[in-house]
Order: C-alpha cells, then sequence, then structure tokens
C-alpha cells in the first residue's frame, strides 16, 4: 500500500516541477518567476522526504532542511534586489 | 486490521494527500490569471501539502524505524514560518512593479491596491523617510538614481 502511494507522490511531484517549470519559463514578470522558483524549491524539498521515506533512510532529511533555508534566503534576496536594487544595504 | 496496518494506511492517506496538494497547488500557479492571484496556490496549497507529507514521513518512520526523528518537525516549522514572509516580499515585488511601470496592465480581480493612508507606509510605495538610519538611500535620498553596483 504505501509504496503505492509512494510511486503516486512521486508522480504527482514531478508533474508539479514540470507545471512550475512552465511559468519559470513562461511566467511574464519577474515576480511569476520568483514564485514558481520558490515553489519549485518546495516541491523539491517534498521530493527528497519522499526520497528519505523510499529508502527508509533519515539522511535526506539533512539535505532538506539545508535546501529549505537556501531556498527561503534565495527568494528573500531575489526578492530584496527587486525592491531596492541592493541585497545587503 | 492490525495497528501496524491501520498506521500505514494512515501514512499512505497522507502522503497521497499532500503529493496531491502539491500538484493541486503548482496547477494554480500555472492556470490562475495574475500574479496576485497565482500567489494563492504555492503559498497555501503546496505548503499545506509538504505539510502532509512530513507528517506522513514522520509516521512512516515511526512505524518502520520506531524512533521519532524532529527533522520533518524542524523542516515543517522553518517552511510554516518562511513561507508567509516570502509571499509577502513577493507580492512586494509584484506592488513595486506596478507602481514603477506607467501603465499596469490587468492587476487583478480586486483591483489596485487603495492609496496609502497617511503617515502610513507599505514600504514599497514610499522612499525611505529622510534621516532613516542605515540605509544606503541615506547618501542619495532619490532611490531610483542610485548606482547600480
Amino acid at each position: 500500500m504505501i509504496e503505492a502511494a509512494i510511486l503516486y507522490a512521486f508522480a504527482c511531484l514531478a508533474l508539479a516541477l514540470a507545471l512550475n517549470l512552465w511559468r519559470l519559463l513562461k511566467g511574464p514578470t519577474t515576480g511569476d518567476r520568483i514564485v514558481a522558483l520558490d515553489t519549485m524549491v518546495i516541491n523539491t524539498i517534498a521530493l527528497i522526504v519522499l526520497f528519505g521515506i523510499a529508502f527508509e533512510s533519515q539522511i535526506y532529511f539533512e539535505a532538506a532542511l539545508l535546501l529549505a533555508m537556501v531556498g527561503f534566503i534565495g527568494t528573500v534576496a531575489y526578492c530584496k534586489f527587486m525592491l531596492r536594487g541592493d541585497i545587503v544595504e | 486490521m492490525s495497528a501496524q496496518h491501520l498506521v500505514e494506511a494512515i501514512c499512505a492517506l497522507l502522503l497521497v494527500i499532500g503529493a496531491s496538494f502539491a500538484l493541486i497547488g503548482s496547477w494554480g500557479l500555472v492556470r490562475l490569471p495574475t500574479l496576485m492571484e497565482r500567489l494563492h496556490g504555492p503559498t497555501k496549497a503546496t505548503t499545506l501539502g509538504l505539510g502532509g507529507m512530513l507528517l506522513g514521513s514522520m509516521l512512516f518512520f515511526q512505524l518502520s524505524r520506531g524512533t521519532w526523528s524532529a527533522h520533518e518537525l524542524l523542516i515543517s516549522l522553518f517552511l510554516f514560518l518562511t513561507a508567509p514572509v516570502a509571499a509577502n516580499l513577493i507580492a512586494k515585488v509584484h506592488l513595486h512593479r506596478l507602481r514603477a511601470s506607467e501603465n499596469p496592465e490587468a492587476v487583478s480581480a480586486a483591483g489596485m491596491p487603495p492609496p496609502v493612508p497617511g503617515d502610513a507606509d507599505w514600504a514599497t510605495y514610499e522612499a525611505p523617510h529622510p534621516g532613516t538610519p542605515a540605509a544606503t538611500s541615506e547618501a542619495d535620498p532619490s532611490p531610483a538614481d542610485r548606482p547600480k553596483r
């Protein structure tokens, strides 16, 4: 049962990443691209957690935690740059 | 049905629900017409989906290893703290761009945000107040003319 759920979740996340990529490439404004990148990071965290479940290994969670932090900082830095023309004032 | 099977079923259900919500969030990102509406998909549905998957993961490791892992709690706490902040900043970028452009295209169903009342400040709608410390704009009062570094 849980194997089927993991497969379904992998398929859903792959599709979600493809949709995000479409928005990232198409997105008319910079804001759309930032949203798309942010969502891609969150989906990637979900993918890593799923890998951890599929392989029954807890090592993957360190990577997920790191990615959560780096992704948030990247989003904030990009937004800050768009707002102020500078990241660290 | 034994307790083991029940826990496994709940875990699988949480995984399925979480992945579905992540997919719905991305579908909203593609489908919705303007940026302000597009923000709803990723910030709500995707965050909820990841929360569901993390809960499922916690249950799974409790089931298979018999140990609690705090990593999922840390990840979900961090994510639930940061997602609104990121969304707020992206909305600010959008408002900033609307203000900067001469004739903004279709804004959103809700229309333009109301003007800033009185002394209040939406951060993107005003230049920093004169005399604001610890800002590079102190040296150069108009942000538009600031030299790019």
